[in-house]
This record gives structure tokens, sequence and C-alpha cells, in this order.
């Protein structure tokens, strides 16, 4: 066990980064599934179809196949992620803001592929709403866009928030294949870095990564029960 | 008519079983050709492999003149060239071989646990790999060096990284990657670590990295594969002695590892071995370095 103490500082900073990769991962997929969900509920059919397509292709591709096409084909295309370079965040998330691609496309692997799942979950607590709240919108003359803003998206948020909270979580797990393209430092490859260079003895390194994710992992799912126990539909 | 059809049917299955009772009768259980016994002290290792006539080695599947996995499905290279002379002095012929690949972050596990005998497998002697298993040899020392672009003439050496602005790859868990360390300004934007060395020169290729670096005969290999697009530039700047990875505290098997390079370095099959293989990319036969018997 006295790796965990020897070398507790390698563990932070390779929390530190796959804090970082979940939580733009996170921000990401939380707009693009929106979005998606909105297209796929919209009353115009092109839209429709558009959301079904995006949801059937990332959500049954499997995520290594995703970030390996998007680490080593989207290069050959010659996107590397520079719109992601977003100066103040930047500063903050100094890997986004450097040369190398491969963190900036870990993170668009990420987020699309976690996006089909956040808009499966939110349409599931669009669903979960009663048609009646819509029928009543309509009649009352509110447009589309209205009766989401005003009537069926809060109502939708309640039921739609432990399923959420599960694909965020499940989020942060996949976040250790990114390791795995490129980026440097995330927990997972660092442990592995002192098992096979260091020459470390594994088992306590691996206790350590996994008690770095249930750091990560556990505050939030206490707080998604929080969230729940407050605005959940008692029915 | 029905009878007769069964009949027949009935009397042909019969000799068909006749015969392959025959057949296996007649076979007598082959010990191998070239199976050898020999005298090893009493429970030691090479005589429990020379007894059973296996033997596992660990060692590389994708490293070009050292262990790289041929269309048959065997490695073939100078570590396996040397796997092979091993189990040829333990009396245990080729073809009993199992060749297990073992990639560079698990060599150390399956030692450990007893998944292979012995490891042979571009393995970069430590003393922190010594603490958890045991070394004979070395039988070649390696060095670290930079492959680059066949014009790009920006980068001379390991210190052309301390200028922060040139990005260079390695693979994960390896020595190589560690010692590349010291000389990188800022290791967040110019280290890139992928798990095997053909995704490394994808992105030499792609412009995505300025360099490789990893030990220089594996680097010979993909300058030997690429017909000129690659160059290896500056001189070697560490020393990578390769050695055969066994059980931690099996002495007496080590020793006899360590008396049977001595002999092949003497007697010209190390010569052969390398000529027949990584010698390909690189005629200068190397010096068999002096054994360290600790």
């Amino acid at each position: 066990m006295s790796v965990l103490v020897e070398h507790y500082d390698v563990f932070l900073s390779g929390l530190w980064v796959t804090l970082q990769i979940s939580l733009l991962s996170a921000i990401g997929a939380l707009i693009i599934g929106t979005i998606v969900a909105v297209m796929r509920i919209s009353p115009i059919p092109p839209l429709r179809w558009f959301g079904t397509m995006y949801v059937t292709l990332f959500r049954n591709a499997p995520l290594t196949v995703i970030m390996f096409f998007t680490a080593f084909a989207l290069p050959v295309i010659g996107v590397t992620g520079n719109f992601l370079k977003i100066p103040g965040l930047s500063s903050i998330f100094v890997r986004l803001g450097t040369d190398l691609p491969y963190f900036r496309l870990a993170i668009i692997a990420l987020s699309v592929y976690t996006a089909a799942f956040v808009c499966e979950a939110i349409r599931s607590g669009v669903n979960a709403v009663s048609p009646g709240q819509s029928e009543a919108g309509r009649s009352l003359g509110l447009t589309f866009a209205q009766n989401l803003r005003y009537v069926v998206l809060p109502q939708a948020w309640k039921a739609a928030i432990v399923p959420l909270g599960s694909v965020i979580i499940a989020m942060i797990k996949n976040s250790a294949l990114a390791g795995i393209f490129g980026v440097t430092g995330d927990l997972t490859s660092e442990g592995q870095r002192m098992i096979s260079a260091l020459g470390q003895s594994a088992v306590p390194t691996f206790i350590g990564i996994a008690a770095g994710f249930l750091v990560l992992t556990m505050p939030l799912g206490y707080l998604l029960d929080r969230l729940e126990k407050q605005r959940a539909v008692t029915r | 008519m029905r009878i007769k059809r069964f009949a027949a049917i009935a009397a042909i299955g019969a000799l068909a079983l006749t015969g392959a009772a025959c057949g296996s009768g007649g076979e007598t259980p082959s010990g191998g050709g070239g199976g050898t016994e020999m005298n090893f002290p009493e429970g030691s290792t090479m005589a429990r492999l020379n007894e059973a006539q296996a033997i596992k080695i660990g060692t590389k599947f994708d490293q070009p003149g050292f262990g790289l996995q041929g269309l048959d499905g065997k490695p073939a290279g100078f570590d396996v060239e040397i796997g092979k002379i091993i189990a040829s002095e333990l009396g245990i012929p080729e073809e009993n071989i199992q060749w297990v690949e073992t990639p560079s972050a698990v060599r150390e596990e399956v030692l450990e646990r007893g998944d292979v005998d012995i490891v042979v497998a571009t393995y970069t002697i430590n003393d922190a790999r010594k603490e958890r298993i045991d070394f004979a040899g070395p039988y070649y020392v390696a060095g670290q060096q930079i492959m680059v672009k066949a014009d790009d003439n920006s980068i001379t050496g390991p210190d052309s990284f301390k200028a922060g602005d040139k990005k260079v790859c390695s693979v994960q868990g390896s020595t190589p990657s560690q010692n590349i360390l010291p000389y990188l300004k800022d290791e967040a934007s110019q280290l890139v670590l992928f798990d095997i060395y053909d995704k490394c020169v994808d992105a030499l290729q792609q412009g995505q990295v300025d360099a490789v670096t990893t030990d220089n005969v594996i680097l010979l290999g993909y300058v030997a594969e690429s017909n000129g697009a690659y160059k290896l530039v500056g001189e070697q700047f560490t020393e990578e002695p390769y050695g055969i990875g066994v059980k931690k505290g099996d002495d007496q098997f080590r020793n006899f590892i360590n008396d049977v390079l001595e002999k092949i370095y003497a007697d010209g099959r190390y010569e052969q071995a390398w000529k027949d293989t990584a010698g390909k990319f690189d005629p200068n036969l190397p010096e068999p370095p002096p054994v360290d018997r600790y």
C-alpha cells in the first residue's frame, strides 16, 4: 500500500486531468444532447429524422471505435478541434489550448457519444409528462418553443434526473479510455505508468485508481439523490 | 430395401470405426522431434521444463526485428531466436515452445503469476523491475534515439525539445517514455503516449507529432520499412540493456541462462541469430555485453 502514500501526487494530478476531461465532456454532452432531444420531439419531420439518425448512430457505435475515429481519422481530414481553444477556458484547462489535438479530440468523442444517451434520458423525461399538459399549452395558444420551455421541460426535468445522473456517471468512467488515445496524464494511464515503467505493484495502484473514480462519482450520485428527493414527482 | 440400406450403413460404420481404432492403436506417442533428455539438477526449473518438454516464452508481437508476429501467427526476430536457443539448450524442441504476447506493461505480472517461464521482449533492465523479477543477461545494449521525418532538420537530439515547441510520441509504460521526460519543457503540451509504436508512427506521418522516441533498433525497423520517409537523428542518449526476465529468486535458472548466453557469444550462434533477424536493419554486429551475475 506504500505506493498510495509515496506517489499520492501522481494520483492527484491524474485525478485533476480526469476531472477536466469529465467536466468538459459533460458540458458538451448536455448541450448537444438537449439540442438533439428537442430535435427528436419537434413537429418538423426532417429534424426528427436527423435526431433519430444521430441517436441510432452514436448510441450503437462502441466508444472505442468513436475515439479511434476522432483520434486517427479526424486529423487526416484536417479537423484538430481548434474551435475548442476558447480563450477563457484554455487558461483554466491548459490542455485545451495546446498544439496537441488529442485532448480536444477525446473530449469531442466523449461528448458526441454521451449526447446520444443524454438525449434519450431527456426524452424519457418528456414522455413522463402527461399529454394533457402539452394539450393545455397548445389550447392556450403557446407555440411549440414556448410550450417546451414553460410547460413541458420544467416537468420533464424531474423525471429525467435519475437516468441523466447514471449517464453522466458512466461517462466519467468512460473517460479512462482517453488515456489510450493520446491523452497523457489521466488517472488510469498514470496508474499504468507506475505499474510498468516504475515497477510498482499492481493491486494497491488499482485500488488508488478506483478510489479516484469514487471521489468523482460518489458526490455526483449523492447530489442526484438529494435533488430527486427535493424535486421528485410524488404520486 | 430399407433393411438392406440399414445394413449397408452399419457395415460402413463398423469398417470406419475399425480403421480409426487400428490407426490410433498403431501410433506411438511422439516425444517431439529433437527432444532430448538432459541432466539438470533435481528440482530445478531446468529439470522441470525439460521433463515437461514444453516452455512458455513471453515476447513482443509488434517489434520489427525483435519480435514481430508473422502471417503464420508465430513471432520472429532476434528475441525470438534467443528464446529458441535457450529452449534448445533445455532440450525442448522448437515446436513445443508456446509463444505468449507480452506487451511492455504486463511483463512483470506474467512472470510473477507464472503465466510464462521467461520473458525475452526488448526488456530493459532497471532497478525498479529487479524488485519484482530477476534478469539474466544483458544480451544486447540498445540506446534510446529519436526518429523524425526525413526532411525535418529542426530536431537534432533530445535537447531540441527543451524549447517547448516540438512534440514527441512514445509508448505507455516504457522506459523511453520515462527517459524523455527530463528533456521536455512541458509534458502536457509535448508528450503523446499510445499503447503501440505503430500508432506513434502514424501520428508522425500525419504531422500530429514531430518525433518518435524509443530504442534505436525498434526505430531502425520502422525506418527500414518506410522507404526513406523517416530518419534517425542525434546520438543514442541512454543505455538500455535488454535482459531475459525470470521469476524472482530463481538464481539457478538465471545462472543457467547466463551460461547459455556466454556459450553462444563464443560459438557464433549469437552472430547468426543477429544476422538472420535484426541484422537486416542494422548490419553492424552488436558487441555482446558481459552478463551481469548479481
